[in-house]
């Protein structure tokens, strides 16, 4: 199978396009649901030859779904191990369906469809995890998607479900609705200002965790935080994402207020950080990738106050992707070694900088 | 209703416990009931979730004798013991064979072993006969009634799924 990532509009990358409601400070909603096919073992007993049958039970109906004519199959087991993790990079799959965490690398009938926004991996930790990814704040506008395509593939194919306890899932912790929301936002105004203890912790009261860009198990950095619903039974779909809602829209919410005290008292220290940010951006000859998403993030913010005003909110999304590893060894053609990839990474940067300033100013 | 162990305060909280097949139900006030240990909905939602499942090995393990956790299920073979090692069922019937150990799990998960959320209706299954069929068919179109509100529809898809089942 060849790799071909520009068969997906735009690339699979028009969730971070910054189009959605919220753009500057909400990058991307992620929503998806969990399901199980009746009559076969979750995805860690099955054998090969149950993956193989569950892959060609899912892409006999999910071919022919309406809601998926525009996606592409990518077969995990077909693909180098940089194209899985650029899959991953691009938050298309997980590092677990990519085999990227285990030792033996990946499952064979590990599997993903999808046209960048609305998909599916298949023989990932549950037989389906259908998935919408959407641009900015819009919640229900994924879960719209999603629940069509659920409900197109639930009526062709018999899913695990139990009167009580609902949909039922590998891990007890998804079953009910299956539902996981995730908010990717930044927040660099609650740190600065020091409130940001406060928030997650009131969050993780009313059942909301939080994690870092690449979801489970990745750290914060550059001030950009994952946060979703920790429970998925007991609650309706409307409830828990209404829920999820308000709460993010309250979080927005500290998040303006925080940036205009930071405008207000010290406006100095402010601007100097997002200049030094950028002036580094712009002419740094190796940047290490936590280095690079901190300062993205000083930038990012500048943009958001309107001090840098000749860059866009895509350009530096985009940014956060393309200097990924994978991608940057794609980019070259060839594996880079950690040097490398520094230098590789600033030239990138410095390129789409001065693409993006050179716009802005034409 | 009074609580059932100081008889003065109100009873907040109804405990239904099943032990060897019988069932006992206590009606405690919250500050009985903080007393006995008995964790609302409420308070289990404000316990992390990591440090939940570091614990629940332990509790599974101590509500079980030896000859629980090695019992099996009939679909798929996984047992308690590979549970509570991995985190993640064998398959749906898991669900089943486990029903006690798992309505208890997911009450401390969740807050709640309820699913109140989207209430899903099996298609027709590809093997299943004429009749099994019908009643699908018949189960989805009450399904679809409900939800558009025609009561009078709904009911009558009602007796005719009774009949036919």
């Amino acid at each position: 199978m060849t790799f071909d990532l520009s068969l997906l509009r735009d690339g699979g990358i028009s969730w971070l396009d910054a189009s959605g409601p919220e753009g500057g400070i909400v990058l991307s909603t992620r929503v998806r649901l969990a399901r199980n096919i009746q009559g076969r073992p979750f995805t860690t007993r099955t054998k090969e030859e149950d993956r193989a049958a569950i892959l060609e039970q899912v892409l006999a109906v999910a071919g022919s779904s309406s809601h998926l004519e525009q996606a592409t199959l990518f077969k995990m087991d077909e693909l180098e191990r940089n194209d899985r993790q650029l899959l991953h990079e691009r938050h298309l799959v997980s590092k677990e369906l990519a085999g990227l965490e285990r030792e033996g690398g990946v499952r064979p009938g590990a599997a993903a469809l999808t046209d960048g926004e609305l998909g599916m991996m298949i023989n990932e930790e549950d037989h389906l995890r259908l998935q919408a990814l959407r641009s900015g704040f819009s919640l229900n506008d994924a879960y719209s998607d999603l629940e069509r395509l659920d409900a197109d593939l639930g009526a062709r194919i018999p899913f695990a479900f139990h009167p009580e306890f609902g949909y039922l899932t590998a891990c007890p912790t998804n079953a009910g609705t299956g539902l996981r929301a995730s908010v990717l936002i930044h927040l660099p105004g609650l740190v600065l200002t020091k409130e940001i203890a406060k928030v997650l912790q009131g969050l993780s009261q009313v059942g909301l965790t939080f994690r870092g860009l690449y979801g489970e198990g990745s750290e914060v950095v550059g001030n950009f935080f994952q946060l979703s619903n920790q429970t998925t039974l007991g609650k309706s779909e409307d409830e828990l994402l209404d829920h999820l809602g308000k709460l993010v829209r309250q979080v927005i919410e500290y998040e303006t207020k925080a940036r205009e005290i930071l405008q207000r008292d010290a406006a100095a220290v402010i601007s100097d950080k997002v200049w030094r940010a950028y002036g580094l951006l712009r002419y740094a000859r190796s940047l290490s990738f936590e280095e690079t998403m901190n300062l993205l993030s000083g930038v990012r913010l500048g943009v958001g106050l309107n001090l840098v005003t000749d860059l866009s909110v895509y350009t530096l999304n985009k940014l956060l992707v393309f200097t990924q590893p994978a991608h940057l060894a794609q980019y070259e053609g060839n594996p880079l070694s950690p040097q490398d990839l520094s230098i590789s990474r600033a030239s990138y940067v410095r390129r789409e900088l001065e693409a993006d300033a050179a716009r802005g100013t034409a | 209703m009074q609580c059932d162990n100081c008889h003065e305060r109100e009873a907040a909280i109804h405990l239904t416990q099943i032990v060897d097949n019988s069932v006992t139900t206590l009606h405690l006030c919250p500050k009985c009931a903080a007393e006995k240990g008995v964790q609302t909905g409420a308070d289990v939602a404000k316990f992390p979730l990591s440090d939940f499942i570091a614990s629940m090995g332990k509790g599974v393990d101590a509500q079980l004798s030896v000859g629980d956790s090695t019992e099996a299920c009939e679909f798929c073979g996984a047992n308690l013991k590979n549970f509570r090692e991995s985190g993640r069922l064998g398959c749906s019937h898991c669900y089943e064979t486990f029903e006690n150990h798992l309505r208890d799990l997911l009450r401390r998960l969740h807050g709640s072993s309820h699913h109140v959320g989207e209430v899903y209706l099996s298609p027709v299954p590809a093997g299943g006969n004429a009749k099994e069929r019908e009643v699908a068919e018949m189960r989805r179109r009450l399904k679809g009634a409900v939800e558009a509100e025609n009561f009078e529809l709904a009911a009558e898809l009602r007796d005719k799924l009774r009949a036919l089942e």
